[in-house]
């Protein structure tokens, strides 16, 4: 049972990272990205690093989420100001 | 890019992660066993969890440093940000989420608050709960709540500089008493507690201001005419 869930859980980070790499849209990408994050800090809690995994999901999906999100409104904006 | 150039370049990425793998199995185990040290000291931290010990007393001076690094970032944003007047207000959001965010808010900050608290015997510490915070404030300035910041005033930037100068002011004490970051053991628990007091809000607010800082439009007239063609 552990070990079909770490598995399951070592290919959707495997998909998750390629998806988001790959795909064409940016917000696609960055919820791949968000996805990646949570799932990243799952393995961590797997690991016994419930610290790091704390880091994880607060900063690395939480935080740096955000960030891309407003960086690609940011982005919508500015290209739809550019033709009226 | 054609065909084959594809194929040796993925062919040439799948060797690099397989030597990758090879390498990380191949590695020695560690000719010294930290873990072995820190739960030898744990006693004499002031703390009962051993990340904290180690972050907070072991190896204080990194974290002195990381917060350091922090706060430098930060500045080097509002350094190239410009200050100009006119800034855009907070647009107005969902009442849906004006209403999530203010039943979320005050959770977020009791988290925080359970976090800094727990940091002392079990995973947790300043920096998740400084995340919490941080998370908060960028939820608050999305449901339009909270405006952006252009440049700081004086409370705000006392805020921000706040756990740096306490984790700074606790060393120089601690230097005069001896050696840097060496903590009395009977005054341990309570200088940790107060450093990451510190560190905490310090942490929130540099956190959230790597977002508000970003999010600070000038209103410009080319964007505000975008806008309203919008509209």
């Amino acid at each position: 049972m552990n070990l079909a869930f770490d598995a399951l859980l070592a290919l959707a980070l495997l998909w998750s990272a390629w998806r988001s790499l790959a795909t064409p849209d940016l917000t696609r990408a960055v919820v791949m990205f968000i996805v990646f994050g949570l799932l990243m800090a799952l393995a961590w809690a797997r690991l016994d690093a419930p610290d790091i995994a704390l880091a994880e999901a607060a900063i690395g999906a939480g935080l740096t989420g955000a960030l891309l999100l407003d960086a690609l409104g940011a982005f919508g904006k500015r290209r739809a100001g550019d033709k009226p | 890019m054609n065909g084959p150039a594809r194929l040796a370049v993925g062919g040439l990425a799948v060797a690099l992660a397989g030597a990758l793998a090879a390498a990380i199995l191949d590695l020695p185990s560690a000719a010294v066993d930290l873990r072995g040290a820190v739960a030898m000291n744990l006693s004499a931290s002031g703390v009962e969890h051993p990340v904290t010990a180690v972050l907070l007393n072991f190896r204080g001076y990194d974290t002195l440093l990381e917060i350091a690094v922090l706060l430098l970032a930060l500045l080097g944003m509002l350094a190239v940000a410009k200050p100009e007047s006119g800034g855009s207000p907070p647009a107005a959001a969902d009442p849906m989420l004006r209403t999530l965010a203010g039943v979320a808010v005050p959770l977020m900050i009791l988290a925080a608050g359970y976090l800094l608290w727990a940091g002392a015997h079990r995973p947790g510490g300043a920096f998740q709960a400084g995340a919490v915070l941080a998370a908060a404030a960028v939820l608050l300035h999305l449901a339009g709540r909270l405006p952006a910041w252009a440049s700081p005033k004086r409370m705000l930037r006392l805020g921000l500089a706040g756990g740096f100068l306490v984790f700074l002011a606790v060393s120089a004490i601690l230097l005069s008493e001896g050696a840097l970051l060496r903590y009395p053991l009977e005054h341990a628990g309570a200088l940790i507690l107060l450093i990451e007091a510190g560190l905490t809000l310090s942490l929130g607010l540099i956190l959230a201001g790597l977002f508000l800082v970003l999010a600070w439009h000038p209103a410009s007239p080319s964007e505000s005419a975008g806008e309203e063609s919008k509209s």
